[in-house]
């Protein structure tokens, strides 16, 4: 006899009803770059496997503002979502030493340090310094 | 009317009610056993106690000193033999829980930790931060998850018990969710249902805990015992009423006039001991009525300190330290926080006296048995005797325990080989419910609203039945409380549909707190002596020539109660005199 | 006590008498260190017996009254009305069928909460006479945080996994069982990994981290969820490509 309403959530628009949806729904976006930029690398392989003619006109395209654009899109994309990931490592990851659990900000100031250390490792192989 | 049968009912799903329901599961895997509650049952008020519970376990502790300590505070109104058989469970029941992973506080060796109480001799509280009784709920709902044989009536609000043939044999309940009644058939009926301290306006209490279980075995007949016994918390928070564990003055927190005076040291609780170094069972850890009533004293002498919530002393726990509040108090920092803006490490916080907990209820004997065949109670709603005229703090966690698990065994006991019910005489009793809530459910010539009548009722036991009792004051309770019963008659509901609603079940409920309040000032009245906590101005001293015995009052309708005596079982320790003066005379 | 008049817009259902819900605007005095659940009661006392919810112990520990307050899921005993500006907009918490006006139905939480084994499976049973299992506060204090849920059910409302695929076992009850998992004293972790290492288990969490947020006892539910996805991981890595199934 009792009849339950049900408030049915918008399947296409339940992310516009708060900004943490709005903030986890930009995160979910990110992957598309991320995604998208490795097709673009095996686009470059392909490129340069082709030979020296394919690789010039290839790197030519890379000048175009449409690249340009692009790159600095997928860049601000892949930190965006590097950073929500190493937020992420102190909840997924704590560490108890002894009774205390270390502060969640070590463990992701850690991956931070982590990633620094690394590009500037890889930007040293590639003979930028 | 939809007719549930069952082996055995048990009315409330808190502390008390989730212990008896596992026991019985425990007992027998076969028993079908309904646990009937009006809440679900982790928003039992069990969850909102702090600080503990009581159980000899340390190697300098003893059974003869928590007895002591439990018939002493009591002002010599325990039954001893309840006592004994209470503290010699209390450990059992204690590690029971710790077998069913509640988070006990522990020791650096992995033993679990105590901390000290008010008015106990020893460490021997047994604690979960300052959420005792949250986790003391949350493991006794869990690990009753596991039993199949225990079915659950979340949101039934149980009305009345089904008495036939001179025993108890189930209870009527309202589905709250659709408003239908339904009737319980069961060989035992064991009430579980909590305390009743909404009948007062300022109480540590949820709003849930209105009597229910009480009044309906008061109804049924069952005496109602030492009702007058009524607990102030000396540490409430002034606005809200929210209980500040008495573990804050455990660990070392001190009360302050507001000449910046430990003014227990004026009632017989001092000399002053060291800040920062409580000692047992003196200054601020004396009994909480002892605590409360100089409050009461302060208060006359102008002591206390003016607030924008009242007039107020001051819990002053700075010196604690952060890193042992937020170990050990987390609760009373976000309370205090919370509702008052004031942070305990940094500022004293202003508190008062406020109603806690009911040392009177449903008599019932040392088996967890009422004076009704079938009939058992257990917890706040019971009065088993162990708390006497006044209980010590953490008493109350393992009573629920102990006495639940009791009451489990003396039901599985009292149902072997019962004649079979006389289902007919049941139908009867049950279609009386019906009319007494069709009743009040399409009066449409009442002229008394629910709201007015709780508040006179509240004010009345404020004004009447507080910490300091007089015989006059007391005799305007009676009458006015017996007057409210007779306005209940006309009371009318705004709302009449059927789907959760509480505009009737808090009809209910004020019906429920109205015969709880009549046993409250009449045996109020009728004990002419002061004991514990019950002061009165006009008889300040024990007496226990006339007095060292329960009061049993017994309902009769709308008219006054019968009011009788029950000796008090004495075996090894003769009234002596309440010392809080510490070791150091 | 100096007090403040509240605008409050309710949303109101009655199955007796409705088809739809609707809000209804109420205004009343309250003391400006109140709570929603002040307005509330004040609302019932003298204005309109026929407004519904559920509250008991007015200090965030029963877990009663959630609701949403202005769109969050919020217990309304820990809601304070200074925080608040212009008409507070109340409706029934998120994502569970409403019964009345402020009252939801929790069935559903209540009996994913049964399936997750939220009870100690003892690891080395022993009798109450052997005395208690010995447990450091180290070891306390690996799970004690996950203790502390008072089933409110606010991280279920806030949950958009939960709104949209109501299967999901949800972030009170994973955490509930992964608290048991991580205590010293338990061995059930294969009892209940069946069904929080399942595809309705953690694998439906997305990691919003919106439960987190909300938790008004700050379990932080989101991190007990990504703890198991990564013990179910390594579960996994052990079985499939570890020789000997990782043994």
């Amino acid at each position: 006899m009792s009849k339950p309403l049900i408030r049915e959530v918008p399947p296409t628009s339940w992310y516009f009803r708060h900004p943490r949806y709005l903030r986890y729904m930009a995160r979910e976006i990110t992957s598309l770059f991320i995604g998208a930029y490795c097709v673009f690398l095996v686009f470059a392989m392909h490129s340069l496997a082709a030979g020296p003619s394919s690789y010039e006109a290839f790197l030519l395209t890379l000048r175009s503002p449409a690249s340009i654009a692009f790159h600095v899109l997928a860049l601000v994309a892949a930190l965006y979502h590097a950073a929500t990931w190493f937020n992420a490592t102190q909840k997924a990851m704590p560490i108890q030493l002894g009774e205390e659990f270390v502060p969640g900000n070590l463990i992701s100031g850690a991956h931070y340090l982590a990633w620094a250390v690394l590009s500037i490792a890889i930007l040293f192989l590639a003979g930028v310094f | 009317m939809e007719t549930i049968s069952t082996d055995v009912a048990i009315i409330g799903a808190g502390g008390a009610g989730l212990r008896t329901a596992i026991a019985l599961a425990e007992a027998d895997p076969k028993l079908r056993i309904a646990l009937i509650s009006k809440v679900y049952p982790m928003r039992s008020h069990t969850c909102a106690a702090e600080g503990g519970a009581a159980g000899v376990i340390k190697p300098d502790d003893s059974f003869d000193l928590h007895f002591d300590d439990t018939v002493g505070g009591g002002d010599w109104l325990s039954d001893q033999d309840c006592v004994e058989y209470f503290i010699h469970e209390a450990p059992k029941e204690l590690l029971q829980l710790e077998h069913w992973g509640c988070p006990w506080n522990r020791e650096p060796d992995g033993s679990v930790a105590v901390r000290p109480f008010g008015g106990m001799k020893k460490k021997r509280t047994w604690f979960a931060a300052d959420k005792s009784g949250f986790h003391i709920l949350h493991t006794l709902f869990q690990t009753s998850l596991q039993f199949d044989s225990i079915t659950r009536f979340d949101e039934y609000y149980a009305l009345d018990l089904l008495v036939d043939d001179g025993r108890c044999q189930g209870v009527t309940a309202m589905e709250m969710r659709s408003g239908q009644l339904r009737q319980f058939h069961a060989k035992a009926v064991i009430i579980a249902g909590g305390g009743a301290g909404r009948m007062f306006p300022f109480s540590t209490n949820g709003a849930i805990k209105t009597g229910d279980g009480m009044a309906m075995a008061y109804r049924a007949g069952a005496p109602l015992k030492d009702m007058e016994f009524v607990q102030y918390h000396p540490t409430g928070l002034p606005n809200t009423g929210s209980l500040l564990t008495e573990a804050c003055r455990g660990e070392g927190g001190i009360l302050l006039n507001k000449n910046g005076r430990r003014y227990l040291q004026d009632y017989g609780m001092g000399p002053e001991t060291p800040v920062g170094q409580p000692q047992l069972k003196t200054m601020e850890l004396g009994p909480r009525d002892r605590v409360s009533q100089a409050y009461w004293h302060e208060l006359q002498k102008g002591n206390t300190v003016s607030t924008q919530w009242g007039e107020c002393v001051m819990l002053d726990m700075r010196h604690l330290g952060e890193k042992k509040i937020n170990e050990r108090l987390p609760l009373v920092r976000e309370l205090a926080a919370s509702y008052l803006g004031v942070d305990i490490v940094k500022d004293p916080v202003p508190i008062r006296p406020v109603v806690h907990y009911m040392m009177g209820g449903i008599s019932t004997n040392t088996q967890a048995a009422t004076p009704l065949p079938g009939l058992f109670a257990a917890g706040e709603c019971a009065c088993v005797s162990l708390n006497g005229a006044n209980r010590l703090g953490s008493n109350s966690l393992v009573e629920l325990l102990v006495f639940g698990r009791r009451a489990a065994l003396s039901a599985l006991e009292h149902i072997q080989g019962l004649p079979a019910a006389n289902t007919t005489a049941l139908n009867a009793l049950a279609e009386e419910t019906q009319q007494r809530i069709r009743t009040l459910f399409s009066r449409t010539d009442g002229t008394e609203s629910m709201s007015g009548l709780r508040k006179e009722m509240m004010d009345t036991m404020e004004k009447n039945a507080g910490i300091y009792r007089t015989e006059e004051g007391l005799q305007e309770g009676v009458a006015k409380i017996h007057e409210l019963r007779e306005r209940y008659g006309r009371v009318i509901l705004t709302d009449r549909t059927n789907v959760f609603n509480t505009d009737l079940f808090q009809a209910l409920e004020l019906g429920s707190m109205l015969d709880c309040a009549e046993a409250v000032t009449v045996g109020a009245l009728a004990r002419k002596e002061s004991r514990g906590a019950h002061q009165r101005l006009d008889f300040p001293e024990r007496d226990d020539k006339n007095y060292l015995r329960h009061t049993m009052v017994y309902h009769q309708g709308l008219d006054a109660p019968r009011v009788d005596y029950l000796d008090v079982v004495i075996t090894k320790s003769p009234p002596g005199v309440r010392d809080y003066s510490g070791d150091h005379k | 006590m100096k007090e403040r008049l509240v605008q409050l817009e309710v949303l109101r259902y009655n199955p007796d008498t409705d088809t739809t819900a609707h809000f209804q605007r109420y205004e009343v005095s309250c003391p400006e260190e109140g709570v929603v659940l002040d307005a509330l009661n004040k609302i019932k006392e003298t204005i309109d017996p026929t407004l519904n919810y559920r509250w008991s112990c007015h200090m965030a520990v029963c877990g009663s009254c959630g609701m949403m307050i202005n769109g969050e899921p919020k217990l309304s005993c820990h809601a304070f009305l200074r925080e608040y500006d212009g008409v507070i907009r109340v409706e029934p918490l998120a994502h569970f069928p409403v019964e009345r006006d402020l009252v939801t139905a929790p069935d559903d939480f209540i009996e994913k909460l049964k399936r997750v084994k939220p009870y100690l499976i003892p690891k080395a049973p022993k009798p109450i006479s052997e005395g208690e299992y010995l447990q450091t506060p180290a070891q306390l204090k690996k799970y004690h945080r996950f203790t502390l849920c008072i089933n409110c059910m606010l991280c279920y409302a806030a949950c958009p996994e939960y709104g949209l695929t109501p299967k999901f076992i949800g972030p009170a009850a994973i955490s509930l069982a992964h608290r048991y998992n991580l205590d010293s004293r338990d061995g059930g972790r294969d009892a209940r990994q069946e069904v929080i290492a399942s595809k309705e288990g953690v694998w439906e969490c997305t990691f919003v981290g919106a439960c987190s947020e909300v938790c008004p006892v700050h379990v932080d539910p989101a991190s007990a969820l990504q703890q198991v996805k990564i013990a179910s991981s390594i579960d996994w890595i052990k079985e499939h490509l570890l020789p000997g199934g990782g043994k």
